[in-house]
């Protein structure tokens, strides 16, 4: 196992390699730069500027520069946010969208795979199909629509919480994590159902029926485990999506998280920006995708990553 | 008193196309300890049978009828009475023994989970007996065999696990539905070895289902022929191969290959199909297949005694001396 995750951890460094590669010019290819206004500056502070951030380097070098930042940790100075730098922006905003997105997907987790498995125990009944077009219709319903029918319903009429605003406690993250977290809770439940229904047509589970177990141990000793492999899978880059934050969630509760920098750094031309977020969305979907196969591993016997192969 | 007493016994499935009739008014008696072969082509309703006997027809499945185990009636019984039978007092084998046992969970676990549940016992007791019962059936090694997971595992190994964990409750009746058909020749000898012994040393009753006659030859005390979901013939083994009563089962002891005779070099087949199970044939349903039908076969036969034991569902007095050669 830990001659596994040392070859994964070695081949998650050309990924993030490519990724920083592919993002660095990208940017520089949209046209404008971080400077450009409705005004123009004048030449001698536009000189100035680009001398300061290095944009007068010839763009190989400033890509060199940029990677020898990266391997330091330093993801450079914001070019937007003037004084802030960009690890500044991400140790401030990161903490945030953590924490919502973790509980939004623990949330969708509690809720969704019991859902799903209930559902699947009543296949093509009322019950079935009542809770799934629910889930279709809380995939369908985008976040923009959910969040302020919540704060017109929870903080308006009733006045139990409050409509926006941020700091960390229980009443301020109720909304914005029930609006992460139902789009997700419906996926989850669809292929939790979907997964369960499949599962509990295999001899196997014929086979414990016929051990004479009652159907609560059927499903949770024998249907569970492979029931919720489609589940794992869908979650790894699901995970690093919801804990990057949402650009939407955030602006409608005005939360200061990461999910804005996303827009705000690349129409601001905000290179460093950019490029510090892509590369912690793709630190986090590598890191979310090894864990998938580690738990996949522990679910499943058949699959073992080691060279020595669990033979007779 | 006979241990299972099935009475008019019918099995149908609604599908898209229309209800199939798997199992038409089947009845028959098995005796305590007693081994019974359920012998038939693909889809004369024997695993259907068998299936509804457990209470584990598909969704779309429906029984009627009578299954009497120990005066108790099986059919309709709650889920919750049923899940104290199967398994303790019933317990099944089925066709391909990997894909029956769960991938994801030990050996070990699957033996023992059926100790603890219809036992009570402790799982340090239960993988005490399973240990002891793998020994049984002959498995070497039981201690790393109970770690290890099915794909770990041979077919023939998982099919004596299969076995072991049937027989753990030591349960009156084991239902073994083709438990060799997917196996390698010599490991099928194996297996049918093991169930011979075993049937002989316990009080197990055991209901073999199989399209394999030498398989009934050398394991079970009378046979029963199905066909298109009704009693062909019953007979003790040594009678049904003796003297065959009806045109089908002659037909089918016909068409196992033999080396002891002349070859022709053209293996013996029943020529044309079961019938469609979505009506029920009206008259005797082997007819349309039949060398010797003739029009009383336009009405079902009933199942008549025709000798100590032996019955079956046929117009004919007698068959017809020397089947002629194909």
């Amino acid at each position: 196992m830990l001659n596994y995750s040392l070859k994964r951890l070695a081949s998650a460094i050309p990924t993030l390699f490519l990724l920083i590669t592919f993002a660095f010019f990208l940017i520089r290819i949209a046209p404008g730069g971080p400077f450009d206004g409705e005004r123009a500056l004048p030449p001698d502070i536009e000189a100035n500027l680009a001398a300061k951030y290095h944009l007068d380097e010839p763009l190989p070098m400033q890509y060199l520069r940029y990677l020898w930042q990266i391997v330091r940790l330093d993801f450079g100075p914001s070019f937007h946010y003037l004084d802030w730098t960009v690890n500044d922006l991400i140790a401030q905003g990161a903490p945030v969208s953590f924490t919502l997105g973790g509980l939004a997907l623990l949330l969708a987790l509690a809720i969704g795979i019991p859902i799903g498995a209930w559902a699947a125990l009543r296949q093509n009944r009322p019950g079935d199909y009542a809770v799934m077009s629910i889930a279709m219709v809380g995939i369908s319903i985008p976040n923009f629509v959910v969040a302020p029918l919540l704060i017109l319903l929870f903080a308006i009429s009733l006045g139990w919480l409050p409509a926006g605003g941020w700091e960390f406690s229980p009443s301020r993250m109720v909304l914005p994590v029930i609006t992460l977290a139902l789009p997700m809770i419906a996926y989850i439940a669809r292929i939790t159902r979907g997964s369960m229904i499949e599962v509990l047509r295999s001899s196997f589970i014929r086979t414990a029926r016929a051990k004479g177990l009652p159907e609560k141990e059927i499903l949770f000793n024998h249907a569970l485990k492979p029931a919720l492999l489609p589940v794992i899978s869908y979650l790894g880059p699901a995970a690093a999506g919801i804990l990057t934050g949402s650009v939407v969630v955030e602006r409608i509760f005005t939360i200061p998280g990461i999910g804005s920098y996303f827009v705000q750094g690349a129409l601001n031309r905000d290179y460093t920006l950019v490029m510090g977020v892509v590369i912690l969305y793709g630190i986090l979907i590598i890191l979310f995708n090894y864990l998938v196969d580690l738990i996949y591993a522990w679910l499943d016997p058949r699959i073992r990553y080691d060279d020595q192969e669990a033979g007779a | 008193m006979a241990l299972l007493e099935v009475r008019d016994l019918s099995v149908s499935f609604s599908t898209p196309d229309g209800v199939v009739h798997a199992v038409n008014g089947l009845s028959f008696d098995l005796e305590p300890g007693e081994t019974l072969g359920l012998v038939g082509e693909s889809g004369s309703g024997k695993t259907q049978t068998a299936l509804a006997l457990m209470g584990l027809l598909a969704d779309n499945g429906r029984a009627s009828g009578s299954v009497k185990f120990r005066d108790q009636e099986l059919l309709g019984m709650s889920s919750r009475e049923l899940t104290r039978v199967r398994g303790s007092k019933i317990s099944m084998i089925f066709q391909d023994p990997i894909s029956s046992l769960n991938p994801y969970l030990s050996i070990g676990d699957q033996l023992i989970e059926v100790l603890t549940h219809h036992r009570s016992l402790k799982r340090k007791a239960a993988r005490e007996r399973a240990v002891e019962m793998l020994e049984r059936v002959r498995i070497g090694d039981p201690l790393a065999r109970m770690r290890q997971f099915p794909h770990e595992l041979s077919g023939g190994m998982c099919q004596r696990i299969m076995i072991a964990m049937g027989l753990l409750c030591q349960p009156d009746l084991l239902i073994a539905d083709e438990p060799t058909t997917a196996l390698d020749v010599t490991v099928q000898s194996q297996i049918n070895a093991l169930m011979g012994e075993l049937s002989e040393k316990s009080s197990t009753a055991i209901l073999l289902i199989t399209h394999d006659l030498g398989v009934v030859a050398g394991l079970c005390d009378r046979v029963m022929v199905m066909y298109a979901g009704q009693e062909m013939e019953m007979a003790p083994v040594v009678t049904l191969f003796a003297e065959p009563a009806h045109p089908y089962t002659e037909g089918l002891l016909n068409s196992v290959p033999r080396l002891d005779r002349a070859r022709s070099g053209i293996l013996n087949a029943i020529p044309g199909n079961p019938p469609n199970l979505l009506q029920v044939p009206a008259g005797c349903p082997f007819s349309a297949r039949c060398r010797h039908a003739w029009e009383a076969c336009r009405e079902r036969p009933a199942f008549a005694e025709v000798g100590p034991d032996h019955y079956k569902r046929c117009h004919l007095e007698r068959l017809p001396e020397a089947p002629p050669e194909t």
